[in-house]
């Protein structure tokens, strides 16, 4: 049997459905409402807007609340997807500190007039070099660029001596890159500041070639990684990641080793991990006594043992073991953070590259 | 008995419209704020970021992919959803349950999966399996429930008449499941316009993956990049509608048609289907239990417990998903009850949202709770908010397939027997839709307990949730410690997935 159903007349449950969605959302914005003001208590409480890995900030924040007892709360993303919080939020971010891999973020804020002084004293515990210019941020640590290389199948004697070598088609599809990773964009900016905008475009269309389809990778973790497992067999890295690698897997399962380029190659960089108070905290005492103990010997101290694995920037301060000593490493002496800066002319140059 | 409505909607209730039109307009802001975010960076921002070579590429690895997973997708849970529902296939009911639990496997965990065993694979080729494996149960499910439904007698009708199998199956059956292929299928797209964590693994590059690496650049950036998206998102809505024409009709039967005996063939479907779920169920379960085993020594200090992230996740997206539903109430019986213009573009226009990346959306009510609502800003109100924005349509699918199946006749014979208006929708409709509503609670749930991105931007100051630790503990290449998180994240996944399996296969029994 068949029944063809009639129209009817305006259905009651319409309107009673209307009411009762009208009701919960308000009782939860009501919820909500109560919730979000009974946070605030009394002692101060600084928030870390935090870019760097994970266990280098909390061992660093865990000795900072011990010596002070200053509670952190701490805000893990990338640098950038934190610089664009930071930017939307404006004067109203709850980001007390801004501590980041790479220095090129701090500097888009100070830019932008973001940010605030950071104290004299604080400055004066790294080479003023290092640092931005105007105070804007403070540098905590430094990182060199290495190449890393799979041992099975290249020995330090095939490693090239110059950044620009790895564009060589020697090395098609044995070398991955990660050109969305802001520690790739210093080596960029130098190399153009060294040759030019027409030499770097050229040899970063060769390093694209080389790398092809599979060898854009995302970050410098899988260029570690897939060098050691030899899925690629070389990668140019900051020196930290293959220690991290080897802490995190053990030396039984490293087939990889670190490789530098010849002395001052634009290729061979130290750079720079920063942090910055930002101008809207309503904490700037407390704020600036956090960045004053990033670089204070016993914070510097804490980073060297830590498993960061960076180098300290503090006079007198030995950095970690596994790590070859500064000393013996000639990265370029021509580049700094100020040249550097927001790192403008290596995201052009990747744009126009469609790297990006 | 069957029972074919037609011209049951009503004459438009003016409360409930407006409400469905605000809720509507809550779910759009995303798309507001990426306008104003456009506007703010100006035309020669947005030119330079769309109009270069590189777009264009993308643009074409975005089509390439849509254009074959989607086909695969539907073939895939069309024939699986045949093969559970109109065949004797040996262990029926273990099939409607594991065929739905791809679903419930995070992205990133099962492309992970699949590329530290081929690493070296081609990264479209890698995507178009790993896509088709996550997808296909969205078509599965409807396509499923709708195949239940189905009347028996024109299937006996077309048999007794001579044609085979193959020719019922394409002249019968397709036509009458072709509205739930196509909403399905929708999803499929939606999804594929917008996913970012298994493409990245993967090394595939789309527009959305871009608009990540454009952050780097600047936010305003993004936004431009993701101005393709929001077209591409509205093509296919147009396009879905199109095709689809404007009303479904419900059949019902209380009458189960008789199903094919499989024979030998029996074997030959079992072992495809055991393919399938070893494809996308079984390897990346068993890549993270190899983790597990493997060192459990990490550098990295965990941020929460696995008990805190479990609580932290199952709080969060348990009221994500009541939200949902309750937000999809209103916008379902307006768009189950009305065939009007303005209620089918209040229900389609909240879909645009699904092609969107977790991180456009999560900055832009980060830039709303900002400057219009600081109280929730960095709470886990917003979160949640987030949670409910997301999977938004998916919670609406399945609730106004529910309302379609409510004869509109019902609530009014309860008014005509002298029970008042509340009485007759606690105790006539609720009841009636209340599968869908939980179906709804179970899809939103299980999305947001694998959500990464969004939830990296917005979860509350020192909260971790399993999906955050597990990307913290990977990104570390610290496996071993990531595995636990991993796997609570697909257990608790998989139980709205049961659920939402053993929902939807007794969808069509009843009615």
């Amino acid at each position: 049997m068949r029944t063809v159903l009639p129209p009817t007349g305006p259905l009651r449950s319409g309107r009673l459905i209307a009411a009762v969605t009208v009701g919960v959302i308000g009782l939860a914005l009501a919820l909500s409402g109560c919730t979000a003001t009974s946070g605030s208590s009394g002692s101060t409480t600084l928030v870390l807007y935090n870019a760097q890995h994970e266990q280098t900030t909390a061992a660093l924040v865990a000795a900072f609340t011990k010596q002070t007892g200053i509670q952190v709360k701490i805000d893990n993303d990338d640098e950038d997807v934190l610089t664009a919080k930071i930017e939307q939020e404006g004067t109203r971010s709850p980001a007390d500190v801004f501590f980041t891999e790479n220095s090129n973020w701090l500097q888009q804020l100070a830019d932008r007039g973001m940010l605030s002084k950071v104290d004299s004293t604080t400055l004066a515990n790294v080479p003023a070099q290092d640092s931005a210019k105007d105070d804007d941020w403070v540098a905590v640590s430094a990182r060199v660029s290495a190449l890393v290389y799979n041992t099975r199948d290249l020995t330090a004697a095939e490693m090239p001596t110059s950044v620009l070598q790895l564009a060589d088609p020697r090395w098609k599809g044995k070398i991955e890159i990660a050109p969305a990773e802001t520690d790739f964009w210093p080596i960029v900016s130098s190399v153009d500041h060294t040759y030019g905008d027409a030499k770097t475009l050229a040899w970063l269309k060769g390093l694209k070639a080389n790398a092809g389809a599979n060898g854009v990778v995302p970050d410098n973790e899988t260029l570690t990684a897939d060098v050691n497992s030899g899925s690629a067999k070389i990668a140019l890295i900051n020196h930290y990641y293959f220690d991290r690698l080897r802490a995190e897997t053990g030396a039984s399962s490293i087939h990889s080793a670190l490789s530098y380029f010849a002395a001052g190659d634009a290729g061979y960089l130290k750079t720079y991990s920063g942090a910055a108070i930002l101008k809207s905290s309503t904490h700037q005492a407390a704020a600036q006594k956090l960045v004053a103990f990033l670089t204070s010997k016993a914070g510097q101290e804490t980073l060297a043992k830590s498993d960061s694995f960076e180098y300290p920037l503090a006079a007198g301060v030995a950095a970690n073991s596994a790590d070859t000593p500064l000393r013996d490493l000639h990265p370029s002496t021509t580049f700094t953070p100020a040249e550097f800066g927001t790192g403008e002319d290596a995201k052009r140059l990747l744009q126009e590259a469609q790297l990006l | 008995m069957t029972v074919v409505r037609s011209a049951v909607r009503t004459r438009p209730n003016r409360a409930l419209t407006i409400i469905a039109g605000a809720i509507a307009i809550v779910l759009l802001l995303p798309l507001v704020s990426l306008v104003l975010d456009a506007q703010q960076a100006g035309w020669a921002e947005f030119s330079t970021v769309l109009f270069r070579a590189r777009s264009l590429t993308l643009l074409v690895n975005t089509v390439v992919l849509v254009i074959t997973v989607a086909p695969l997708a539907a073939i895939l849970g069309t024939a699986a959803a045949w093969f559970t529902e109109k065949t004797q296939l040996p262990l029926r009911r273990v099939w409607t349950v594991v065929l739905v639990l791809p679903i419930a496997m995070p992205d990133f965990v099962v492309a992970y999966a699949w590329h530290s065993i081929a690493p070296t694979a081609q990264p479209l080729a890698a995507s178009i399996l790993v896509m088709t494996m996550s997808t296909y149960p969205l078509v599965y499910l409807p396509v499923a429930a709708s195949l239940r439904r189905m009347n028996p007698a024109t299937e006996e009708s077309a048999r007794s008449l001579g044609l085979g199998s193959f020719a019922i199956f394409w002249r019968v059956v397709l036509p009458v499941v072709r509205t739930a292929i196509l909403s399905g299928s929708l999803l499929v797209v939606l999804i594929l316009i917008s996913e970012y964590g298994a493409f990245e693994i993967l090394r595939f590059q789309t527009f959305t993956t871009e608009v990540f690496t454009e952050f780097k650049f600047n936010p305003s950036g993004a936004g431009a990049l993701s101005f393709p998206l929001v077209v591409l998102g509205l093509l296919v809505l147009g396009a879905e509608t199109f095709v689809s024409g404007a009303a479904a009709t419900a059949t019902t039967s209380i009458r189960r048609a008789s199903r094919m005996p499989l024979g030998r063939k029996a074997i030959g479907v079992t072992s495809g289907l055991v393919v399938l779920v070893l494809v996308a169920v079984a390897v990346p379960i068993g890549t993270l239990i190899y983790w597990l085993s493997s060192s459990q020594h990490t550098t990295l200090p965990a941020q929460a417990t696995l008990l805190q992230a479990t609580g932290a996740t199952v709080g969060y997206c348990a009221a994500g998903a009541a939200l949902a539903v309750v937000l999809a109430l209103p916008i379902s019986y307006l768009s189950a009850r009305q065939s009007n213009l303005f209620a089918r573009l209040i229900e389609r226009s909240t879909y645009v949202t699904l092609a969107l990346p977790g991180v456009v959306i999560a900055l832009s009510l980060a830039f709303f709770a900002v400057n219009f609502a600081y109280g929730i800003y960095e709470t886990s109100t917003l979160l949640i908010i987030a949670y409910a924005l997301l999977s938004f349509p998916l919670a609406l699918s399945c609730m106004r397939t529910s309302m379609l199946q409510v004869p509109a006749v019902l609530p009014d014979v309860g008014r005509s027997l002298g029970r008042s208006a509340s009485f007759v929708f606690a105790r006539v409709t609720l009841p009636l839709v209340l599968p869908g509503i939980i179906a709804g609670f179970c899809l939103v749930f299980l999305t947001s307990t694998t959500e990464l991105t969004a939830t990296l931007v917005l979860a509350p100051l020192g909260v971790e949730t399993l999906t955050t630790q597990f990307w913290a503990f990977q990104s570390e290449t610290a496996y071993g410690a990531a595995a636990p998180y991993g796997l609570v994240v697909i257990a608790i996944a998989m139980i709205p997935g049961a659920l939402l399996a053993l929902w939807f296969d007794r969808l069509g029994q009843r009615s």
